[in-house]
């Protein structure tokens, strides 16, 4: 920020919700990473650790949400103000169905247990996850350096998610056509990708907002995306 | 009238500000105080039937180019201005214009209400009768009324008219200004920081008051109330250190104002 408010307890105010984002940033992060290795590892112990502390992230939210509220009421924000306390909002939320993917992707890891993640597909996931986690940890830097150019960059390579998402749904669909008994868990599994595929989506909303913020006009033009997923099926006729 | 009907109306007059029609002109206006320059070549256009509000700091030249607009300037020993004002392509600054009939075209509300000491009828009646506005008494009962009408305090005033309009409290003091600012029919209205003396409410009758008249007249307002600019304009205006530094939609310039003087001020951060 180049300059300060005459009022100090506003600058305050703001400082607030910017921290709070970048934790509630901080802990979907880790929640996410945590549930593709809980997955992959079969690991309970840290899936409930997961679903217990989206708790948190939710609270987060309530806070930024009643703390933007009264931010408003109380200083009627105008220009990047006002654009900085919104964008706030809009991640918050965003960040917030970050965690909840990674619930339920915690959740998961329960359902699929008896019957483990063979190999192949467990490194597909978890190469997945590190493209999204990867855009994620990115785009929360970008929030803290308020980098234009850097957001516009992120929104473009939502791209390869989409693409290795796709390709992750053609091997799973192979798999339940070998073996029907494989159905119940590569669902559950499709359900995982398809949860860390909208990882990126989120990262890609925070991306936009931030442009937003910074230079008050929204990101033209479509985003470019990859997702054929929506037509596979076609080709296993 | 219905909400269709009235966004129909704001749809209109946004049709008319956006054509261009620009009822002043001002080209690289100066104004010295004496030896002092207060104004820096401004050029700001007022558009036709718009809510142009002016903004800035204290001391940065607001006022004094509002004042340039029907040549209250003109009072001030040593005031000087240099450039050129139009008002319907007429030079305001003209040797041949009549300065009493420009500024009945161009009427002027003035921060504190400052009705004359004469009866509510009397405040409203004198403008038009020194302009021979009415043939009767007729006639200026129906002025009076409307005015009073327009100004939104008909209702509150009509049984007691003949009574001191000294007497009102201070928001209704202020619209009788406004009411008698109206009765001589100007086309353009400068209101000098007309709420600063008010209380919330009165403040909020004033402003739905600048939101209707804009049908019908032209309206400059300086005030110091950022929100107070943001609420009744179409256009804003921000002035600092006697320099115009940007002129923007009032949308645009309390989101993204393209200046950085601009964003300081309207966000309350040091320069």
């Amino acid at each position: 920020m180049v300059s300060t408010h005459i009022l100090s307890a506003y600058d305050e105010e703001l400082k607030y919700l910017n921290r709070r984002i970048s934790e509630m940033g901080g802990l979907a992060e880790q929640m996410c990473g945590d549930a593709v290795r809980a997955l992959v590892n079969s690991d309970t112990a840290l899936a409930q650790k997961i679903i217990s502390d989206d708790v948190i992230l939710d609270h987060a939210e309530r806070e930024i949400q009643d703390k933007a509220i009264v931010t408003i009421a109380r200083r009627q924000p105008v220009a990047a103000d006002l654009r900085e306390i919104i964008g706030t909002l809009r991640i918050a939320a965003d960040l917030e169905r970050v965690g909840d993917l990674g619930k339920n992707t915690a959740k998961r890891v329960i359902a699929v247990q008896g019957t483990g993640v063979p190999r192949k597909l467990a490194r597909g996931l978890e190469h997945l996850s590190e493209l999204a986690l990867v855009q994620l940890k990115d785009v929360l830097d970008v929030f803290a350096s308020r980098s234009a150019e850097k957001a516009e960059i992120i929104r473009q390579r939502d791209e390869e998610i989409d693409a290795m998402y796709t390709s992750l749904f053609r091997e799973l669909l192979t798999y339940m056509m070998e073996d029907p008994r494989n159905i119940t868990s590569c669902t559950h599994l499709l359900f995982c990708a398809k949860n860390i595929e909208r990882i990126g989506d989120h990262a890609t909303n925070i991306a936009e907002t931030i442009y937003y913020i910074k230079t008050g006009a929204q990101l033209e033009g479509e985003r470019p995306k990859d997702d054929t997923a929506n037509t596979v099926g076609a080709l296993v006729e | 009238m219905n909400m269709m009907s009235e966004a129909a109306v704001e749809k209109a007059l946004d049709k008319k500000m956006n054509d261009m029609s620009y009822k002043m002109i001002g080209s690289d206006v100066s104004v010295y105080y004496g030896e002092k320059r207060a104004l820096f070549d401004v050029n700001l256009n007022v558009r036709e039937n718009t809510v142009t509000a002016l903004i800035g700091p204290s001391g940065c030249g607001k006022s004094t180019f509002l004042r340039t607009l029907n040549r209250m300037n003109d009072t001030i020993e040593g005031c000087r201005v240099t450039g050129k004002i139009t008002l319907d392509g007429d030079d305001v600054y003209d040797k041949e214009i009549d300065v009493v009939e420009l500024r009945a075209r161009v009427g002027m509300v003035f921060q504190k209400p400052n009705p004359f000491p004469k009866s509510i009828y009397e405040n409203i009646a004198y403008g038009p009768r020194i302009h021979g506005l009415a043939r009767n008494k007729a006639d200026m009962d129906q002025i009076v009324e409307a005015s009073l009408q327009r100004a939104g305090l008909w209702t509150e005033v009509k049984d007691r008219l003949h009574e001191g309009g000294t007497g009102l409290s201070g928001g209704q003091q202020q619209r009788l200004c406004i009411a008698r600012a109206v009765a001589v029919s100007p086309e353009v209205i400068l209101m000098d920081e007309p709420c600063s003396a008010l209380d919330p409410i009165a403040t909020a009758k004033v402003e739905e008051l600048i939101h209707e008249l804009r049908a019908n007249y032209t309206i400059v307002i300086v005030t110091h109330s950022m929100q107070q600019a943001a609420r009744v304009s179409q256009r804003t205006a921000m002035f600092h250190l006697g320099q115009l530094v940007e002129e923007n939609d009032t949308d645009k310039m309390f989101t993204n104002p393209d200046d950085q003087r601009t964003q300081d001020y309207i966000m309350g951060r040091f320069g």
